[in-house]
Order: C-alpha cells, then structure tokens, then sequence
C-alpha cells in the first residue's frame, strides 16, 4: 500500500494519488506517515529531473499533486509534522529582477533533497538577503538573476553581505539565464550552477562542510 | 507582364520579398531617397550578404555582423529606459546612435521600447515596464500569470478572435474592461433584431473604454510618426531593417507565454492534453497569418519568432515532438510558402532536439542561436538554415574586446565555414561594454571576410 502511493505520485499519477490518499484517510490510518509516503516519493522526482528522465512539466505537476495531498491531508493533522532537514538556504532573485521559473526549480530542488529553504521571492533588495541570512543563520545563499543587470544587483547583495560581516559565515552561489564563470568572478560569489542539480550538489558540498 | 503573387512559387515570393527589401520606400510611400550613393551601395551590399547567408546558395563576400540588444542602446546613449518609453524622440536617438557607433550589416529599428503612455492609458498588467512596477532605469518585464482559465480551452477553440476582445483583453488591460460586454459581431446578420447587437456600444462602460482606445490609439500613431522617420532616415544612411515589425510565435508560446502561463500550460500537458493540442492547431494559421501579413505590408521577408519554452529543460525530447514542433513547424512552413524568412530564436540552450528541428527546407530559415553549443547547431539545424549569434551576454558584459575577438574567431571559425553564419549577440541583452560590441562588429568585418 505504501509502496503504491510512492510510485503512483512519482509516476505522476493523479487520480490513482488522490483515490489512495482518500482510501488511507478513511482507513484513519495515521496522516504523518502519508506524508512521508509523499516526501519519498518527491524525493524520486527530484532523482528522476537529475538524471534527466523528467523535466519542468514533470516537476511543476509533481508539485501540483502533492498540494491536493497535503490539502487532503491537512485537516486530519494534529500537530504539523516535522521533517528532518538538512541545512538552511537562503534564496531569492536579486534586485530588479522579477524572473521566477529558474528560481522556484532550484527552491522546489533543494526542498525535495531535505534542505530548509528560506524563499524571499524575486526583485529582492541586498538588504533583505542580509537580514534573512542573520536572523535565520542560514550558511547558504542562493541569488538568481536572468537580466543582464542581475550582474550588479548581485554584487551589490555580496557587497552588503561583506558590509555585515557575514561573508565568512556562508557560502554563496549565484545562477540564471546569461550567468557565467566571469560573472561569478566580477560578483564575488563563491561558486555558480549552470543548472538545479549544480545547485544542489553546491548546496550538500557546502552543507558537509559545516 | 509581372506575375501576380497568387500566382508565384514560394520561390518566387522570397526572391520577391528580398528584392522589395532592396527597394525601400519612405513612410510616404515612395522610393526612399539614399544621403549619397555610397549609402545606397552599402545598403544593397549588406541586403545581399544577408540574403546569400540566408539562402545557401552562394558564399556571401564576408560573414554579416548584427547587433541586437534589448535596452542597451538606450543606456549607451545615456538615457535610461523610462526616458525612452515615454520621450520617442530620444529613443530614436539612442537607437540612431547605436548604427553609427558600430555599423552592423542590420538594424532593428526602435520599435523595442514601444509607447509607454499608451500602456498607461490602457493600464496595461502584462508587463511591467520602467517607472510602471520596475524601476526608471531598468528594462520592462513579463508579468506572467493564468490569463486564460484552464476550463476555457473550448472557448478559445471556438472563436479565438472573440475569446481575446471579450476574455483576454480585459483581463491584461485594466481599461478594456467594457468589452467583456462586447456583442458577438457574427450575430449581425438580418435587420430583425439587428439593434440589439450595437446596444452594448451605448453603455458607459463600453464607451469609456473606447475612449480609451482612441487615447491609446493617438498617443501609438505619435509613436509610429517617430519610428517610421527614424527608420527611413537609418535605411537611407544604408543601413536595412531586419525585422520592420513583423512578428509571429510558436502556438505552444502563445498560449504558455501569454494565455495559460508557464505552471498552467504545463499542468494542461497532463490534464488536457488533446484541447492543448487543438487550441495550438486552431492558433496555428492566426500566426502564419499575422507573420505574412506584416512581410507583405512592410516588403520585407524577415518575421522574428522568439522561442521561448521549447528550449532544453523546459520538457523532454518527447514533449517537444508532441507538443512544440509540430504547430512551430506548421506555422514555420505557412510563412514559408509565402515566402517569408521565419527568423526564429532559440533562447536559452537547445541541444537534444536539434536533430528533430533539421526537418526544414534549404535556406529558407534564419535562426538565433544563444547558448546552444554553435558547433553542434552547425552539423544540424545548421545543414539547412542560417545562423547568427552565440556571443554570450556575459562575455559582452565584464570580457575585454580580445577575449570578445577570440570568441567571434572561433564562432566564425567553426560555424562560418561554407556561408550560412552571422556574428551576433546570442541574447536580447541591456548591458555590455561598448568596446566590446566595437570589437565583435569591427573584428567580424575583418577576420570573416571570404577569401
């Protein structure tokens, strides 16, 4: 029965999720361990995007089935079950920059391998990056960008990051549309993915390490 | 006699198309008068270097040079993004400036800006343009949200032209509300009951929105007075216009980009697979349509299709056979067949699919090439159709006019062999050093001439 839930929602088969979740509610069986069902399962999805077997369609619809899940699931949830993480990430599009799509794939990425994700969204001032990074004490920050004026913006972020005395205490990597190894020179950062799975390997290399 | 188009081989209309392109006229609708000779000379020569890489039938006199940039010939002349949305004067400037700055064997007019009054008036949400929820000196940006339902693939299916005037429209234009109150004009048939189709257009809130239009209208009429001076005066220095205004899109983009959204269309290509597919056939000869349309009007035989969701990553090789290509082509092989150059570009890295978009005809394509890997691109697409850009934004941005050079060599190098490449920008970029744009044109024009 478990074992259906994890491979119908990793195989993105909707109706077949819903009528399992439905039937296992019913059977008042306990709501967390559905959940868990649903974490591995999106933790095959992510395996299945890395290795190239799925794409965005693939993992915009993943996400979309786990909501209708956790939406079935919620009510019946007496405390909100805490999942094991791995680390906290910072992450967001810097200032001026509204583009959403790359950044939600490494968010929903780095969410599905266990990482604590701390998303400020797009157009996001240095500032805030800084006072996310302290008040959460995340080691890790993630700046997305697609416009060729992200390459400011995101030297800027760095520069304020120096300006608070925290570039010792993370490790930042930066990515999008037209980013390069010469753009991650010119901002400072410390390393740059060309794509979500560089992302994550970034993110475990660096986590590892604290 | 002269043939008559009806009657001319697809052939024919591109060999017709590139010869009124060689025969400009002003916005008056006579023959353009060239500033000397010598402009005239420059203009036929870049028209037919254009043309012999385009069509593969003879190696150009040297590789052609463009240079095409979002925003930055408006931050190159000084002036920031706002300035040139609203000030059409300046606009024209900037883009001016940037043909005699570095002389590329194309322009592209100054339509890219466009009238930012007019997207006021008619309280435009699609975009948020500089001034208007960016700030002035940063470029406009694409607001993208589920414009259309995901229950409304039917009424699209059934009378497009009426879902965009009584659905879309006022959905992305806060002041074209009153159409959704719009008659169906199909139903204006008998005079029995005919009146009752025009009593919508006494309504305040119909009328309030035409007044708007007419606002909207005049301030776009200014604009286009402006840019259609400033495009006679840069054709009659000698330098052509590569796009002129005409414009088409893959229907997968149609509906991803601008109707359903990325997470909406995405969601269809599992949940309503078949109504995505009809809504993309149906859309398919709207966009030959508009693509030929604006050819024909402007005599020229380019028409731009930015691509945007079919590049790798955004589906598998299988999802872009089944859901991409096939209406792409389609609307790829209408333009040709009344021969139009579809220009289309591959935003983004395209690599696995290559092999599938090869099934075109000869010369008869133009594409843009940003990240994908240039020497793959040639040994496929690039055995039918003409290529230009690859030069990437981040090298024009923070790299030195040698390491732009050395780039430019080896694009030129590995795709200039046997015609069939032009040396560009890869991406619509806002910021670069101006003396690496200096480099990229002046080093193509003496390293890519043909010996």
């Amino acid at each position: 029965m478990a074992k259906d839930l994890v491979n119908a929602l990793a195989d993105l088969k909707e109706q077949e999720v819903i009528k399992i979740v439905a039937n296992r509610l019913s059977a008042k069986e306990d709501p967390l361990r559905i959940l868990e069902d649903a974490r591995k399962a999106m933790e095959m999805v992510g395996q299945r995007f890395a290795s190239s077997e799925y794409f965005i369609p693939d993992l915009v619809y993943s996400g979309e089935i786990l909501r209708a899940v956790t939406e079935m699931v919620r009510p019946k949830l007496s405390k909100a079950g805490e999942i094991k993480r791995v680390g906290k990430v910072v992450f967001g599009t810097v200032a001026g920059d509204i583009h959403d799509i790359g950044k939600d794939i490494v968010v929903f990425m780095l969410d599905v391998n266990g990482f604590e994700v701390y998303d400020l969204g797009v157009d996001v001032p240095a500032q805030k990056f800084v006072e996310k990074i302290k008040e959460t004490g995340a080691p890790i920050v993630g700046l997305s960008g697609f416009l060729t004026l992200a390459f400011d913006s995101m030297k800027q972020t760095m520069d304020a990051i120096k300006a608070a005395g925290l570039r010792d205490k993370v490790k930042v990597m930066i990515g999008g549309g037209q980013i390069t190894e010469e753009v991650r020179k010119y901002t400072g950062a410390d390393a740059y993915g060309k794509d979500a799975m560089d992302g994550v390997t970034l993110a475990k290399k660096w986590g590892a390490v604290k | 006699m002269e043939k008559k188009w009806e009657d001319m081989m697809p052939e024919e209309k591109q060999e017709e198309l590139f010869a009124r392109w060689m025969s400009p006229k002003d916005p008056q609708g006579n023959d353009l008068k060239f500033q000397s000779p010598q402009a005239e000379k420059a203009y036929k020569e870049r028209i037919t270097r254009i043309k012999d890489a385009i069509q593969m039938k003879k190696l150009p006199d040297r590789v052609p040079v463009f240079v095409i940039p979002s925003f930055f010939p408006v931050y190159n002349a000084g002036f920031t993004p706002r300035e040139a949305m609203y000030d059409y004067d300046k606009c024209c400037m900037a883009f001016k400036k940037l043909v005699m700055d570095f002389a590329p064997d194309a322009q592209i007019g100054a339509v890219a800006p466009g009238p930012g009054k007019a997207y006021d008036i008619l309280d435009y949400k699609l975009y948020s343009w500089p001034g208007h929820g960016v700030r002035p000196e940063q470029s406009y940006q694409a607001n993208e949200g589920e414009y259309m339902k995901a229950g409304e693939y039917d009424a699209l299916i059934a009378d497009p032209s009426n879902f965009f005037s009584n659905t879309y429209l006022p959905r992305v234009f806060g002041k074209l509300e009153g159409f959704k109150m719009l008659p169906t004009l199909t139903g204006i048939l008998e005079i029995y009951g005919v009146a009752f189709n025009f009593i919508p257009f006494g309504l305040p809130p119909v009328q309030a929105t035409y007044k708007a239009l007419f606002e909207a209208g005049a301030e776009a009429l200014k604009w286009a007075g402006a840019i259609g001076a400033f495009n006679a005066e840069i054709n009659a220095a000698g330098f052509p216009g590569l796009w002129a205004g005409g414009y088409s899109k893959a229907p997968f983009d149609v509906i991803g980009d601008t109707l359903r959204g990325t997470r909406g269309i995405m969601l269809d290509m599992y949940r309503q697979p078949d109504k995505l597919i009809e809504a993309m056939e149906r859309l398919t000869p709207i966009m030959i349509k508009m693509g030929v349309g604006a050819a024909k009007m402007s005599g020229q035989p380019l028409v731009f299709m930015p691509l945007h969701k079919g590049a790798d990553g955004f589906m598998s090789d299988e999802q872009f056979k089944k859901f991409y290509w096939p209406t792409l082509r389609k609307v790829m092989m209408g333009l040709i067949g009344e021969g139009v150059v579809p220009n289309p570009a591959a935003e983004g890295k395209w690599a696995t699919r290559l092999e599938v978009m090869q099934d075109l005809p000869k010369g008869k394509t133009l594409w843009m090439i940003d990240q994908s890997d240039i020497a793959k691109v040639k040994k496929t697409v690039g055995k039918v159709a003409c290529m230009y850009g690859n030069i990437p934004s981040a090298l024009l941005t923070l790299g030195t006019p040698q390491e732009v050079k050395d780039y430019v060599k080896k694009c030129i190098d590995v795709a200039g062999k046997g015609g069939g490449y032009i040396v560009s920008n890869g991406a619509f970029f806002d910021h670069a050093k101006a003396e690496n744009i200096k480099a990229m044109v002046d080093f193509a024009k003496e390293y890519g001439v043909y010996k």
